[in-house]
């Protein structure tokens, strides 16, 4: 069982990733990505049952992962290699012409580890539903988790597949919700307020956790297995998960500023020194 | 064949072929699964739905949400046939559709019923003119209008053995019926109706019929017509139809679509880099439809018989005049 402090350097490592990745192509989007490193780190490397080695498209018999929020790619792409998807190396093709690792994520060209396509926002709960229901159908007792971002849920679809869940039961569903409070305009209380998000949730149907320090990792761990405890009981899950985008690297926290811009010579030196050293070997 | 062997052994309509295509289907495979968006009975989704209640989906009015829960269940495996009406099949969903199922290749069945003017009363709004061009557009998407019950019937069956996205298109009124009952359809190859010498006319959908009596009232004048039926418009049966025009040199193609972007500009985009000919469109000109009755309304849009044999005698002008 990895440790804790494993957990952690590994976030670390990612998080370099993350800023190297972007710096390199000098495209893409850094603050949502180190946002939800804890996220996709604790997933990946403590809680998915999954096969990195021999990845196949149904996962019959494992736990599934949906990015509805594909515009994060480089934190899930970063968790993937260093979890054995796929060689490390090619994080230096990020959006490269002829790269399997496409500015938003994609099955088309063959990455371990993708199940469909994601970008275009607001579709991603749909398709972890169908897929979820596929298991329901098949027997399969594992789980299917999704992450969404939250300026996202300004999209009406979302609204769709949550009545949907909720009225056919769809309880071996796990959405986590990206909630950093920010979009490509603004703060999302500007931009397009939410409300009362929690009571939203919990009027559709769902069974509503809250996780407060969602870049904690023994929060997130805990948060995580508390949902799957909750989960199978006749409603599906939702985890309110507050993080702080930009998170590690000082300037790019807490701003919408950092949502898909990449930074210069100067700021990548200065991001990495703060992301201590290396942890894992750098790409 | 000739073409005066062609005839009527009655009328149903197209989605009643889907609808017991869909039965049948779901004895055949236990992996096919339906869904639709509180339109079960007007897709004839019913049948299977009593049959097999634990493999259909009702997603209510959702068709967003309908198409990605069909690409997340066609990524556990299953092969999903969505019903809904052609309009909510393809322009409200196109991001879906392009995203979730083609550029993911997603093995799943978009099933669209009420398609074009034929639906009738209900108007513009419903009266989808442009859907076979948004899914011809959409690279790997291969794109289906049957003609008949029995062809609607063969089709469903047929499209659950291949692997990857398919847009099937029918229609709401009762059409004549002339294909054989339990015929083989095959994605991609052109039905060959008739046999002739002066015109081919290419046809799809419910125009197929329209374009079989136009050729019977034409062979009546001494005019020969060559009759193919386009099911598949894409992937579209270049050699079919590069051979039956290699003789004729003139074409008619009859579709009840918007002339741009459908089984005409296809053909159109074939012949004129490999073997152009004049050639002459049957479809609606850039406007959109309005409530009346079926027969009403493809005879004011021009889509009947009448349309038809005008298009022919068009084209062999052209064909004389270039000689």
């Amino acid at each position: 069982m990895i440790s804790i402090n494993q957990l952690k350097e590994l976030s670390t490592q990612v998080r370099r990733d993350i800023v190297r990745m972007v710096f390199n192509c000098q495209s893409g989007h850094p603050g949502g990505s180190l946002g939800c490193v804890e996220f996709f780190v604790a997933l990946y490397a403590h809680v998915l049952k999954h096969n990195a080695e021999k990845f196949d498209m149904e996962g019959k018999g494992q736990d599934l992962f949906f990015l509805s929020n594909g515009h994060i790619s480089p934190v899930w792409y970063a968790t993937l290699a260093r979890t054995g998807y796929f060689d490390v190396q090619e994080l230096n093709t990020f959006r490269k012409l002829n790269t399997r690792l496409q500015g938003h994520p994609a099955t088309h060209e063959g990455l371990p580890g993708i199940r469909i396509a994601s970008g275009s926002l607001g579709q991603g709960m749909s398709a972890a539903i169908g897929a979820a229901l596929a298991k329901r159908l098949d027997g399969d007792d594992r789980w299917v988790f999704c992450l969404t971002g939250d300026g996202e849920l300004e999209e009406g679809q979302c609204w769709e597949a949550m009545m949907f869940a909720a009225h056919h039961k769809v309880d071996n569903l796990i959405v986590a919700v990206d909630w950093n409070g920010q979009q490509i305009d603004g703060p999302i209380d500007e931009v397009m307020s939410l409300g009362n998000l929690q009571a939203k949730w919990e009027a559709f149907g769902w069974d509503v956790l809250v996780l407060n320090n969602g870049n904690d990792m023994e929060s997130m761990i805990n948060m995580l297995n508390n949902a799957k405890e909750h989960s199978k009981q006749g409603k599906p899950v939702v985890i309110l998960m507050k993080t702080v985008m930009g998170y590690g690297v000082d300037f790019m926290a807490g701003t919408h500023k950092w949502h898909g811009k990449a930074p210069n010579q100067e700021q990548v030196d200065l991001a990495l020194a703060q992301l201590h050293t290396e942890t894992l070997q750098d790409f | 064949m000739n073409i005066n062997d062609i005839i009527a052994t009655g009328t149903k309509a197209t989605r009643d072929g889907f609808g017991q295509g869909l039965l049948e289907l779901g004895r055949q495979n236990p992996n096919v699964v339906g869904l639709t968006a509180d339109l079960m009975e007007s897709l004839q989704m019913q049948h299977f739905q009593k049959e097999f209640p634990e493999r259909f989906f009702q997603v209510g009015i959702a068709e967003a949400n309908m198409i990605g829960i069909a690409a997340g269940l066609a990524t556990g495996g299953k092969i999903p046939f969505t019903g809904t009406f052609a309009n909510f099949s393809t322009g409200r969903v196109y991001d879906q559709i392009r995203q979730s199922i083609a550029y993911s290749h997603k093995n799943v069945k978009i099933c669209a019923s009420h398609a074009g003017l034929s639906l009738g009363e209900d108007g513009a709004t419903h009266q989808i003119l442009e859907d076979l061009g948004m899914m011809r557009m959409l690279p790997g998407m291969v794109v289906i209008n049957p003609c008949d019950y029995s062809q609607t019937k063969a089709a469903t069956i047929a499209i659950a053995e291949y692997n990857g996205p398919v847009y099937l298109r029918f229609g709401r009124p009762a059409w004549p019926m002339f294909t054989l009952e339990n015929q083989k359809f095959e994605i991609g190859k052109a039905l060959h109706l008739a046999s002739g010498t002066d015109v081919t006319i290419f046809a799809t959908g419910h125009l197929v019929w329209s374009a079989i009596e136009a050729a019977k009232e034409l062979q009546t004048q001494g005019i020969s017509c060559e009759l193919i039926n386009i099911h598949t418009i894409k992937p579209l049966d270049e050699a079919a139809i590069l051979d039956s025009v290699s003789k004729t040199r003139a074409v008619v193609v009859a579709e009840e679509h918007q002339r741009n972007g459908g089984l005409g500009d296809a053909i159109a985009n074939l012949l004129v880099q490999r073997l152009p000919v004049p050639m002459e469109y049957v479809g609606v000109k850039d406007t959109f439809g309005e409530s009346g009755k079926p027969a009403e309304l493809l005879d004011k849009y021009g889509l009947s018989k009448k349309d038809v044999v005008w298009a022919v005698k068009d084209v062999l002008d052209r064909k004389t005049g270039s000689m």
